[in-house]
Order: structure tokens, then sequence, then C-alpha cells
């Protein structure tokens, strides 16, 4: 009995370490051959030109329009989302402290909408657009993607927010501070690297959402240049130039692939070190 | 504060009855279990049944956790159990790279390395001619993307379970693995339970990499080797064209619908287990 004991703890740890060398290689292997397949296909003028006339036959041009694109719904949602969410998540942990039961109803709550595939948003958002009458917009787009994001900005402030010890806030209210002073002044001041975060965290979200785009934001080889005009966006780009059957747009998409992957990685890298840097407005208990 | 409180807390009824309303057309005139059960997919003569893709995204959704389910509960016992804290450290960022990798890339990346693997490789050796884009390149690429998501959630529960459990344990004369085993993986099994429905709830409804490799035939599959479809697939691949069939905005509406059903009630599930973790 010991020695079976023995010999299964041997096989599972052998399989343990497989399987934890198996993911970092699979990293590896992804990172690798994005840079691979996009570097040789990468050139100065993909990336500060938009498409040309032949672009989706392989004539000249770049993705500028998309990365232009991206960034601006990318950056547009995230703000929308930080407007409406930062108070959401205030409200949660200032105002409603005491009530301990409608505070875990709210986080489960978004932590069911936070699992709502993009698609449904997607899907949503362009019923709203057919029943309004609204065109494929950035406003639009961008309007959906506040929406998808939205609980992923919340729930990442909350969680933040809810280390904040609760001496910080009887302090505050000592000193004769109302509930917002405290909420706006006080708790953000003390969070402002978690909530950093969080935005770095939902705008890696928004630019790599291609589901809820698709309906909405709709597609252009213009750059963006008014709310009211579709947009294009570096997924869709990536998407759109892969189906194409010439080869040489195909390897375009791995350029673009490229981008949109070096984008992600200085955000992830950006909100790791973020955490260090505000360490000092921080009071430590 | 309020207001915008009560707007993200109206989001999902809105959402609902948002994609009802528009599907409402198509159950009204047909029978749910018509919808649900039928083979028959042929919007231009007015059959929609969404049997093949409900088919194909369970096949994806169940292949990809097989997949990844062993490997996360493995690796998440390997670092908290057996590792000193650095490998935690080093496995972290590499988690949130893996999570923060835009499914489109994903779906290009199956499309460069798992689809040739499979047409290559993996069909002759089990003497299948396939074109690589099936359910099972969809299923690897998918078990991939949530893998960082799982991983994550389950670290978090063997980190949470407190350590005087595991020292109880070990001074009764028990072995780190009969501790395991035994002690730390019966707490902690509701939570991984949790960890996995969650995983499956992502799993079902993603899009765009599954799409870029599963081959998007309308048909059952017979075999992991065969393509297929998957709802969100349905939903993104024909949204160009679906003003001009009538009924088939209404159908795609219905398609979301469903999706945004299952994942709303696995997550509810799950999040029962997850309560129940944290009672004991």
């Amino acid at each position: 009995m010991k020695k079976a004991g023995k010999t299964e703890e041997k096989i599972f740890k052998v399989l343990m370490i497989v399987s934890t060398y198996f993911i970092f290689a699979v990293l590896a292997l992804i990172i690798y051959s994005i840079f691979e397949k996009g570097i040789r296909a990468m050139s100065w003028e993909m990336i500060t030109q938009p498409p040309s006339g032949g672009y989706y036959y392989g004539k000249g041009g770049g993705i500028l329009n998309a990365i232009l694109g991206s960034l601006t719904l990318a950056i547009g949602s995230t703000v929308l989302a930080f407007l409406l969410g930062l108070p959401v998540a205030l409200f949660i942990n200032v105002f409603l402290i005491r009530w301990k039961k409608l505070v875990s109803f709210i986080r489960f709550l978004l932590d069911l909408i936070w699992g709502i595939p993009s698609i449904v948003y997607g899907a949503f958002g362009f019923t709203v657009m057919v029943f309004l009458g609204i065109q494929t917009s950035l406003l639009a787009g961008i309007i959906t993607v506040t929406l998808f994001i939205l609980p992923i900005m919340i729930r990442s402030m909350d969680e933040i927010l809810r280390t904040v010890p609760i001496g910080l806030m009887e302090a505050s209210y000592s000193l004769g501070s109302n509930k917002s002073e405290t909420a706006f002044r006080i708790f953000t001041r003390q969070t402002v690297s978690g909530i950093v975060t969080a935005l770095l965290l939902s705008f890696g979200r928004a630019i790599g959402d291609a589901a809820s785009v698709l309906f909405t934001a709709g597609y252009t080889d213009n750059l963006p240049n008014s709310l009211m005009e579709p947009v294009a966006t570096l997924p869709l780009s990536i998407f759109f130039q892969l189906s194409s059957p010439v080869p040489a747009v195909q390897d375009r998409a791995y350029a673009s692939a490229l981008v949109l992957t070096l984008i992600i990685l200085v955000v992830s890298i950006f909100s790791r070190g973020v955490g260090r840097r505000y360490h000092k407005t921080k009071i430590n208990f | 504060m309020l207001v915008s409180l009560l707007l993200v807390a109206a989001l999902p009824f809105l959402l609902f009855t948002g994609l009802y309303l528009k599907s409402f057309l198509l159950i009204h005139d047909y029978h749910l279990s018509d919808l649900l059960f039928s083979k028959e997919w042929k919007p231009a003569s007015g059959k929609f049944g969404f049997y093949p893709f409900i088919i194909g995204s369970i096949w994806v959704t169940l292949l990809a956790m097989v997949i990844s389910a062993p490997i996360c509960m493995l690796t998440a016992i390997y670092v908290t159990q057996y590792t000193k804290k650095t490998m935690l450290r080093i496995l972290h960022p590499a988690i949130d790279i893996l999570a923060g990798i835009p499914s489109v890339v994903y779906g290009l990346w199956g499309i460069l390395v798992i689809v040739p693997f499979i047409s290559k490789y993996l069909g002759p050796l089990f003497g299948v001619k396939t074109m690589g884009y099936s359910i099972l390149a969809a299923a690897l690429v998918l078990s991939i993307m949530i893998i960082p998501f799982i991983l994550n959630i389950i670290i978090e529960i063997f980190k949470s379970i407190p350590i005087e459990l595991k020292e109880a344990s070990l001074s009764l004369g028990a072995t780190q693995w009969e501790t395991i085993k035994h002690v730390l993986f019966k707490k902690a099994l509701p939570g991984i339970i949790a960890a996995h429905g969650f995983g499956l709830a992502r799993a079902f409804g993603e899009t765009m990499a599954v799409m870029m490799v599963v081959g998007n035939v309308v048909k059952l599959p017979h075999g992991v080797f065969d393509p297929g479809y998957t709802l969100p697939a349905l939903i993104a691949n024909n949204y160009g064209e679906m003003m001009s069939i009538p009924r088939y905005d209404a159908a795609l509406m219905f398609a979301a619908l469903i999706l945004l059903v299952v994942s709303f009630f696995f997550n509810l599930i799950m999040h029962f287990f997850i309560a129940r973790y944290n009672k004991y």
C-alpha cells in the first residue's frame, strides 16, 4: 500500500512537471510563430500607411487605418467604461459597505455579466442599432465595447477597493469629510495602482476583441475621422486579410497579428510595472 | 453613482429582452423543440434547425475541457504544493500573457500550427484523411485559450486553503501525496468544479478563434476529425447577409439568445459551488 502510494506520487509528479512546462512551451511556441511569421512580412509601409487601391490583391499600403481605429475604439471605450465604472465600484465599497448581503449580490451579478460572451454583446448592439436605424460606426462600436468591458473594469477596481482598510475610512470620517469625499479623494488615492491596472486590463480586452465590433464598428479603409463613420479594427483586419486567397495578403495578416500582439504585450508589461510605481501615494498600515 | 449602478445591474435584462424581442418572430412561428432539435438548416426555404450548431458547440467545448482540465489541475497542484514560490512568480506573467492574447491571434496561430499539424501528422496517424480544419483543431486552440482562465482560479483556491489543514494531516502521519489527494483535493473540490464550469462557459461562447479553425460546415460531426460549426461562429459568419433573407436575423438573434441563457445558467450554477467552497 505504502509502496503503491509512492509510485503513484512519482507518476503524478512527472505528469505535473510535464504539464507545467507544457504551458510555458505553448506560450513560447505561440509567441515564436507569431514573431517569426510576422517579422518577415513586416515593413515600415505596413504601419504608416492606410490601404491603397489594390491592397487586398497584394498591392501597396498598410494597416494604419486598423491600428488607429483599434486605438481610438479601445481608448474611447476604456475611458467611457472608467467614467461609468469607477462610481459603481466606489459606491459598492463606500456607501453600501454596511449592507454585506446586497454587496455580495451585486458582485455576483457582475460576475454573471462578465461571463456573457462578447458575440452576444455584438448581436445585441446590432439589434439596438437596427431598431434605432443607425449605421455601423465608431460610436456604436465604442458603446458596445464599453458594455462588454464594464463588468471587467468594475470587478477589478472593486477587488482593489475592498482591500482598503476600514480604519482609513473611519479616519477620514472623523476628520469631517463626507462619504463622497472619502470615496473620491481617499479611496481613489489609496488604490491608484490597482485602478490603473484595471484600466490597462480593460484596454487589453477592448483592443483584442473582434466579435463585439464585427457587427457594430464595421470596417473601412479610411482613417478614423468621425464618430459616425465606420472604423477599422486590428482583429478584424487580421481576420479579413487571412481569409484572402492571395498569399501576399495573408502574410500581411501575420504582420498585423504581430502588431496587435506587441500592443497587448506592452500593455501587459506596463500594468505589471505600474504596481511598483505608485506605491508612494499609498498609506501602509 | 446609483444611476450607473442601476445601468450595470439592468444590463443582463436589457440584453435578454432585446434579443428575445428580436427573435420573437422565430420563436412564435416555430416550436422551440423544432428549432433546437431539427437538423435542417436552410434559411432560404425557411428551415431553421439549430441542432448541428448546438452539437458542434458541445463537442468543441467538451473536448477542449477534457484537454485542459488535467493540465490545469496538475500544474496548479505542482506550483502550489511542490515548488518554491519562484515558480509561481514565473508562471503568473506567463498566464497573464496567455490570457491577454486576443482570440484572433489564437485563431491565426491555430491556422499556422494546429491545422497543418492535424492534417499532416495526427490525421494520418489515426488513418483519417482530414483537411485539418476540424472539431479537434478548434478544441485544441480553445483548450489553450481557457487554460490561463481556469488555472488562475484553481491556483487561488489552493492558495486559500488554510495551512493548518495541511499541517494537521501531515502530523497524523499522512505523506504529502496522501495529504494532497485526500485532504486538499477534497477541500478544494467545489472550487475546482466551479473553475472548470467558468472555463466551460467561456469556451462555449468563444467566437473568432473557433470560427477560424473549425471548418464551418453545417453537418453533424461523426468524429473529432470532422469539420463542424458552432453557435457563435454561425452568428459571426452570417451577419452580413442576415437582412436579405426573411427571419434570418431573428434566427441569428435566437442563437445569441441561446448563448446568453446557457452562459448565464452555467455561471449561476458555478457560483453556488464557489459559495459552498467559501462556507466550509
